[in-house]
């Protein structure tokens, strides 16, 4: 027996020698932490900062300093955002920029050469309805015409280094360069009191209703042969519409900034209206395409109603039901015969 | 061939705007346009007031060449970074492109529209005949053609302002850190040369 109690006192000590040991080997080197723990984070951040340093990250944050020198901003040592919107403008806007305006002019040839025009289902009567009034004609053309006109001038500052220097040389260039600058400075507001009178016109046209989810349910008559109803504005004009109030609106004021340095507006604001313009014109671009392509070729019948005013019945018929019915309620001789 | 360079050592710039008018009158500049500002960051702050002078850095990658609709900046062999008079159109591109602020515009016609761009040349004039008078007129005094250095650093009091052969410039300026001690603070070079010393 004392043989085996003795054995078993060793196995006892042995055990708890290991557990101590394990402890000791654990904890011994933790015990530095009982003197630095708590200090730790307190040295870290008094640790000083080279004062030199925090002027020179205050210049790159742009910060203001004093200048006897008087001008726009300059008492600001490094501008930085400059970089980022070269960057933007050089890099993703004009490349995908002119991606865009390519794919949609391709996805509209495409459909011209798969669809075809939309004719006319039935014969014309020979009777004719006023669709526009000659003021709303002469609104329209003249937002047009300047829209084609900023169009080109503003495409031509985007992409006229890469397309037309070889082609005009750079005196060539310059000289149409500054036209075109002087063009869009110009026309630009006029552009925009147009735009504006156009809203304003056709905005109790413009609101979205039923029948307008069905037309667009019918592709608006464009994809199949069904023609679905519409009033006087038809869903695709009124997301036309909706377009140029929204994206439009944006251009014109982002065009504003643009277009008077004499306010003293500071650079990065002027980038950020310059990458807003950029976006929205070439959106709207996009979107003008289409626009012209349905009001000419892509509908037979439809450009006479802009420019004559007058639409023969079967198209009012085909492509604003509701709104030829809603004429003849309102007055029944309106239609009248062109003979 | 030399690639040149400015470099501003803010330990020794007093802020005298010397280099501002030595420019101003070199050139002829016209009213209302700087080529050259000093600028005072902390100003009236004891120990921390620091000025540098700063124009057109010439930089390698110069973004206002970049934006440039049309094209009217060139690098020249020396790495001066210099632009056509008769080719710009005033479109202001280039100012909002440029970190260093360098670009200046006369005022032209309404609604503060710009004329043709202006900037330092690192006295080395533009595109027209050496020393010709219509280089005079439009660009100001080609000082590198002459053999000179820039106006503003040549007449620099303190020679805070370096102007030359950058790694001249990069010399002496080491050399000045290497004895007063402290770091060194080349600045704009990183922004406008991608390198530090």
């Amino acid at each position: 027996m004392a043989v085996a109690d003795s054995l078993n006192k060793r196995k006892k000590m042995m055990l708890w020698s290991g557990i101590f040991i394990l402890l000791v080997i654990v904890l011994l080197p933790m015990s530095g932490y009982i003197v630095t723990g708590l200090n730790e984070s307190q040295q870290q951040s008094a640790e000083p900062t080279n004062p030199r340093a925090d002027t020179w990250r205050q210049v790159r944050q742009g910060n203001e300093g004093y200048t006897a020198v008087t001008g726009q901003e300059a008492n600001e040592l490094i501008q930085g955002s400059g970089e980022t919107w070269r960057q933007v403008r050089n890099g993703p806007m004009a490349t995908y920029g002119s991606w865009f305006l390519g794919f949609v002019l391709l996805v509209i040839m495409a459909f011209y050469i798969m669809r075809g025009r939309v004719e006319l289902t039935h014969p014309r009567t020979g009777e004719t309805v006023e669709r526009w009034t000659l003021n709303e004609r002469r609104l329209h053309w003249t937002t047009a015409i300047l829209f084609i006109l900023l169009t080109i001038t503003g495409l031509s500052i985007l992409y006229g280094r890469a397309v037309l220097i070889p082609l005009l040389g750079y005196p060539g260039f310059s000289l149409y360069a500054v036209g075109a600058k002087f063009v869009h400075n110009t026309l630009g507001p006029v552009f925009m009191i147009a735009l504006f009178a156009i809203l304003v016109k056709f905005f109790r046209h413009n609101f979205f209703n039923k029948v307008d989810l069905e037309w667009f349910k019918a592709y608006g008559g464009m994809v199949g042969d069904k023609h679905p109803s519409a009033g006087r504005m038809n869903g695709g004009e009124k997301v036309w519409y909706w377009a140029l109030a929204t994206a439009g609106l944006a251009l014109c004021f982002s065009g504003l900034v643009l277009d008077f340095p004499n306010f003293g507006q500071e650079r990065q604001v002027i980038q950020l209206a310059h990458v807003i313009h950029l976006t929205t014109a070439l959106l709207l671009i996009a979107f003008s395409f289409g626009h012209i392509y349905i009001g000419t070729i892509g509908t037979e019948g439809a450009l006479e109603g802009m420019t004559t005013g007058q639409v023969d019945v079967a198209w009012a018929e085909q492509h604003h039901d509701l709104w030829l019915q809603e004429m003849r309620e309102k007055n029944t001789d309106s239609p009248r015969s062109s003979e | 061939m030399a690639r040149m360079k400015f470099l501003c050592d803010a330990e020794r710039c007093i802020e005298c705007n010397a280099c501002v008018t030595a420019c101003k009158n070199e050139h002829e500049v016209p009213w209302g346009i700087n080529r050259r500002r000093v600028v005072t960051i902390d100003d009236g702050h004891h120990g921390d007031e620091k000025s540098i002078s700063v124009a057109c850095m010439h930089c390698s990658d110069a973004p206002c060449q970049a934006v440039c609709p049309v094209d009217c900046f060139y690098t020249t062999p020396e790495g001066v970074v210099l632009h056509d008079k008769d080719i710009c159109i005033g479109c202001g591109y280039c100012f909002y492109a440029c970190p260093f602020g360098a670009p200046q515009y006369p005022q032209e016609g309404a609604f503060g529209a710009r004329g043709k761009m202006d900037k330092c040349t690192f006295c080395a004039g533009g595109p027209e005949e050496d020393n010709s008078q219509a280089e005079l007129d439009k660009y100001g005094r080609n000082r590198l053609a002459e053999g000179k250095l820039p106006l503003c650093a040549e007449m620099c009091s303190t020679k805070a302002l370096l102007a030359g052969d950058g790694d001249i410039v990069a010399d002496l300026f080491r050399n000045r850190v290497v004895r007063r001690g402290g770091r060194p603070d080349n600045w704009g070079w990183d922004t406008a040369y991608k390198e530090q010393l």
